[in-house]
């Protein structure tokens, strides 16, 4: 952090206005600060501590994902999407090949749809377990955080029995996924299932109520309904300014409209209103995780060999001449699976809000355009409002608040 | 598919009746309206005031190499630029796709940030990534590249690799940094 004073001597200037404006410092935050947890800057106009105005800039992370898009196959650009939102990888796996299957016109296997449910909520739950530790960690709270970090952990664990991977999972395929459930992570999911709310109970009892925490985040921040309309907010950053929209009840997609969940709403619209969203999110999204473990259904994870686009596993492939032409022709570049010369915005309810992708086929293997609708531009994009009148040490709690994942924002 | 969004019907023919008939295409359940640059501004504006209060995302499309016409619309083709307006009503659900087309070789369509706030930044990266210029934006800067970058990269004469940006770049040296 370094500071630039830009008061000036102040004899020449009679009017008390311009003097005002003389005591005005502008602060430069970031793009290395640990409390901007990743690459992003603020550029803060203060006023003692107050803050008048900030100019929040991004870019510093841009490694021009879009265009890469146009250039990787529809399941090589999976690995990319790994890396946007690098908080909860699998959402976006599971948004990008929601957006490809969109699309190409296909009908999951209901195995897989169940699959993909189960991951994207707990991905949501590691991602609300960082957001708000990290919330804690920025007001002073360190053991919230640690007690978040442990839990992610597991998570972590699970995704790695499942698919090899911890971080950058990679995990789903066009009409399927890179490989089926095994029972062993079934058990681990079940346990965490059952140990989860132990640890989330003692979370909320460490901080909800905690009178440091209360005074630094209520009334803090405050967005209202309108403007988070207005500003396209999404996830659980409206929700928390009371707007109901959440893309899992209202477009339900994969197996959501089986289960029995609640949208998580609040009317304050601050921080503290943002952390108990998130908060509830997780014990409903443990709900949906735990109907959804119980009944997960037999059969293929992936679609047919008939609809061409998922890989044949190796049975079909040396047992059937349907199973080996399949296989052949997705391995060669110039075959592939169709696709049409149509455009699809397909969006799902990623932990952060609504992520989506609006593609383009020319009927090649690659897109034409991907463009991704990351929700976390928008959010930071409305920062100088929230912060506007609030202390510098608000800066990390709005901040944190939010979620500002900057490779998602910079892409 | 198993989602089906809800139908845009009698949103269009309300636009059609105020505006003349427009072209709109559907695929998957999604309608694209097309919309003349010169009426864009005045056809969001009208949608808005019937309720699509959401604006989704502002991003565009470059059909320099593009064979067919886009979304199968005729009209629509010829042009290099296409614009995309996604809306969604969050009151009745239903989203509606707005393009409008542009072309060189000075891309320009109205801003629609008196409508909506949220258009500020993702019109900034629309003009960043593709060079079409938004009149009436109050901070038309670039967003992701950096101040002194030349081009528009998302365009599709621009290559994915080899083009040499970074002698563009001034070099600070230590003791002026």
């Amino acid at each position: 952090m370094s500071i630039a004073p830009s008061r000036t001597a102040t004899v020449e200037l009679p009017e008390a206005a311009t003097r005002s404006e003389d005591y005005l410092w502008t602060l430069n935050f970031g793009p290395q600060h640990p409390a901007t947890h990743t690459t992003l800057r603020l550029v803060l106009k203060l006023e003692g501590e107050r803050v008048v105005d900030a100019m929040p800039e991004m870019g510093y992370l841009h490694s021009g994902f879009e265009k890469i898009g146009e250039h990787l196959t529809y399941n090589q650009y999976v690995t990319v999407t790994d890396r946007m939102n690098y908080i909860s990888p699998m959402a976006n796996n599971v948004a990008w090949h929601h957006a490809v299957e969109v699309l190409l016109g296909i009908e999951l296997t209901p195995r897989c749809k169940v699959i993909r449910t189960i991951i994207a909520e707990l991905a949501r739950i590691s991602d609300h377990l960082l957001c708000n530790g990290a919330v804690g960690l920025d007001t002073g709270a360190f053991t919230f955080f640690l007690y978040g970090f442990y839990q992610r952990e597991v998570i972590y664990d699970i995704f790695e029995t499942l698919c090899g991977a911890r971080f950058t999972n990679s995990y789903t395929r066009v009409g399927g996924l890179s490989q089926d459930m095994t029972p062993l992570v079934v058990e681990k999911i079940r346990t965490f299932v059952k140990t989860f709310p132990k640890t989330l109970e003692d979370m909320e009892r460490l901080l909800t109520r905690n009178r440091i925490f209360v005074d630094r985040t209520k009334g803090v921040g405050v967005l209202t309904k309108e403007e988070a309309i207005d500003r396209g907010a999404t996830g659980p950053v409206a929700r928390a300014s009371g707007v109901t929209r959440d893309l899992r009840k209202d477009e339900p997609y994969l197996a959501y409209a089986d289960y029995d969940f609640q949208v998580c709403c609040a009317t304050a619209g601050d921080c503290y209103a943002r952390y108990l969203v998130r908060m509830q999110e997780m014990r409903e999204s443990l709900r949906i995780v735990a109907q959804a473990l119980e009944n997960i259904p037999a059969g293929p994870v992936d679609v047919g060999i008939d609809q061409r686009t998922a890989k044949p596993d190796k049975k079909q492939v040396y047992s059937t001449i349907e199973g080996t032409i399949s296989h052949f022709e997705l391995a060669m570049s110039n075959r592939g699976f169709e696709v049409p010369c149509e455009e699809t915005y397909a969006a799902i309810e990623a932990p952060n809000g609504e992520l989506g992708f609006y593609l383009v086929g020319d009927g090649n293997e690659t897109a034409y355009r991907a463009r991704c609708r990351p929700p976390s531009v928008l959010h930071f994009a409305m920062f100088p409002q929230l912060i506007r009148g609030h202390t510098l040490s608000d800066v990390v709690a709005v901040l944190g608040s939010l979620n500002i994942i900057a490779a998602e924002l910079d892409r | 598919m198993p989602f089906i969004p809800p139908p845009v019907d009698d949103v269009l023919a309300e636009v059609n009746g105020r505006f003349g008939p427009l072209e709109s295409s559907l695929f998957r359940g999604q309608t694209r309206l097309i919309v003349p640059e010169a009426r864009a501004f005045e056809v969001l504006e009208f949608l808005k005031e019937i309720g699509f209060d959401l604006l989704v995302d502002v991003s565009c499309v470059d059909y320099l190499e593009y064979r067919d016409p886009p979304m199968q619309c005729p009209s629509a083709s010829g042009h290099r630029y296409g614009l995309v307006y996604l809306l969604a009503a969050t009151a009745t659900n239903q989203r509606l796709t707005i393009r409008v087309f542009v072309d060189d070789p000075d891309p320009t369509v109205a801003s629609v940030v008196p409508l909506w706030k949220a258009a500020n930044w993702l019109e900034r990266e629309v003009w960043d990534l593709f060079g079409i210029r938004f009149t009436g934006h109050p901070d038309l800067r670039r967003l992701v590249m950096p101040e002194e970058f030349t081009a528009h990269p998302l365009r599709k004469d621009y290559p994915l690799q080899g083009r040499g940006e970074r002698h563009n770049f001034p070099v600070i040296t230590r003791d002026r940094s």
